[in-house]
């Protein structure tokens, strides 16, 4: 099996209603359809979720890891950024 | 139990044997690609899928420990009992040859048992049906991965094609043993325990026919079919799968987790 046929797809999933899809992993398949049920498989086997995406990897650009210093450094010296200062009221729930 | 009441108990045990034993030796033959699948996802799924089996297995021998009434448990009915005891269709017991094989072979009896499931949904019996429940969603999962395989590797490559129709070929004397009926059957359909497998043979076509038409095949044309399995006469492969699937318990008895 040649690897082209095959291609990588990237799986999230939601855990619950309510909460975003999470990166948890990869698979290989065919297509689209062949992906979700590779990570139904791979990915849901003790009820880990209730709604799967798969995304083909080649679809995903990334940020090159050599500009990592340029790309998040500055952020770093930026405390008053985080939003500390402030007091999250009860009824906000989940943020 | 509501349904034995209407049936004999010997016949309700036959009947509940053949399902269990379908389901514990083709979950067995599943279960042997652990490790040895093509690819990472299939040697999840497939196993995955011997585990449905082998819980509706369970489930089965239990209740038929229960309804067979002799102090026999669902270990006894598992490990212990010879090949000529096991009443499994023939289909189950083949040997899994290659990939496009062994997922024509699950699509088939996938097909032939989830209108067989839908129908003991509202059998007479609740037990069953209880049964039933959970096995109707496991079983359509396994319609769907198998004949998605079937139609790519129909429809794929040179070889893939060679390959799938191959199986068609192989597996095609063993389709009718599956909607015989006779007198353990007659006496299910009666009492409304069960549907009569003959007439899950239009179901089966509707759910194997859209497949194989996506998939570029054709039915093969079969002389004869092959028959017998569920009077206990087993191709050759049976003796040394009951061999692999007995053997804790035929060489310690009693052995438990």
């Amino acid at each position: 099996m040649s690897k082209n046929l095959i291609p990588l797809w990237e799986v999230f999933i939601r855990p619950r209603n309510g909460l975003a899809h999470k990166h948890c992993g990869s698979v290989h398949a065919a297509d689209e359809v062949m992906a979700l049920q590779a990570a139904r498989d791979v990915y849901t086997r003790r009820g880990e979720g209730t709604s799967i995406w798969v995304v083909p990897s080649s679809a995903i650009t990334a940020s090159d890891p050599e500009n990592k210093d340029e790309n998040f450094e500055p952020s770093l010296s930026k405390v008053y950024r985080h939003p500390t200062f402030y007091e999250i009221p009860d009824d906000v729930g989940h943020m | 139990m509501a349904g034995a009441s209407t049936v004999s108990r010997q016949a309700l045990t036959a009947f509940l044997l053949r399902l269990a034993d379908d389901h514990l030796v083709l979950g067995h033959r599943l279960s042997e690609w652990c490790g040895h699948a093509p690819m990472l996802e299939e040697d999840l799924a497939m196993p995955n899928m011997a585990l449905d089996l082998l819980g509706q297995a369970r489930a089965l021998y239990q209740y038929a420990a229960t309804v067979e009434g002799a102090g026999r448990d669902e270990d006894q009915l598992a490990y212990l009992r010879r090949e000529r005891e096991f009443s499994n269709c023939l289909m189950a017991e083949r040997e899994n040859g290659d990939f496009a094989h062994t997922m024509l072979r699950q699509l088939y009896f996938a097909a032939f048992m989830e209108p067989a499931w839908q129908a003991m949904l509202s059998s007479s019996d609740e037990a069953l049906a209880g049964i039933a429940a959970k096995a109707v969603k496991e079983v359509a999962y396994h319609i769907r991965h198998a004949g998605e395989w079937v139609v790519r590797l129909g429809d794929g490559t040179e070889e893939s094609t060679r390959r799938m129709k191959a199986a068609v070929e192989a597996l095609a004397p063993y389709v009718d043993e599956l909607f015989e009926s006779d007198d353990v059957t007659a006496a299910m359909a009666e009492a409304g325990i069960a549907a009569d497998p003959a007439a899950l043979r239009p179901a089966f076509d509707a759910i194997v026919g859209p497949i194989f038409a996506e998939a570029g095949l054709d039915w093969a044309d079969v002389p004869y079919g092959q028959t017998g399995g569920r009077k206990g006469m087993h191709g050759e492969a049976m003796g040394y799968l009951l061999a692999d699937l007995q053997f804790m318990q035929r060489s310690y008895p009693g052995a438990a987790w």
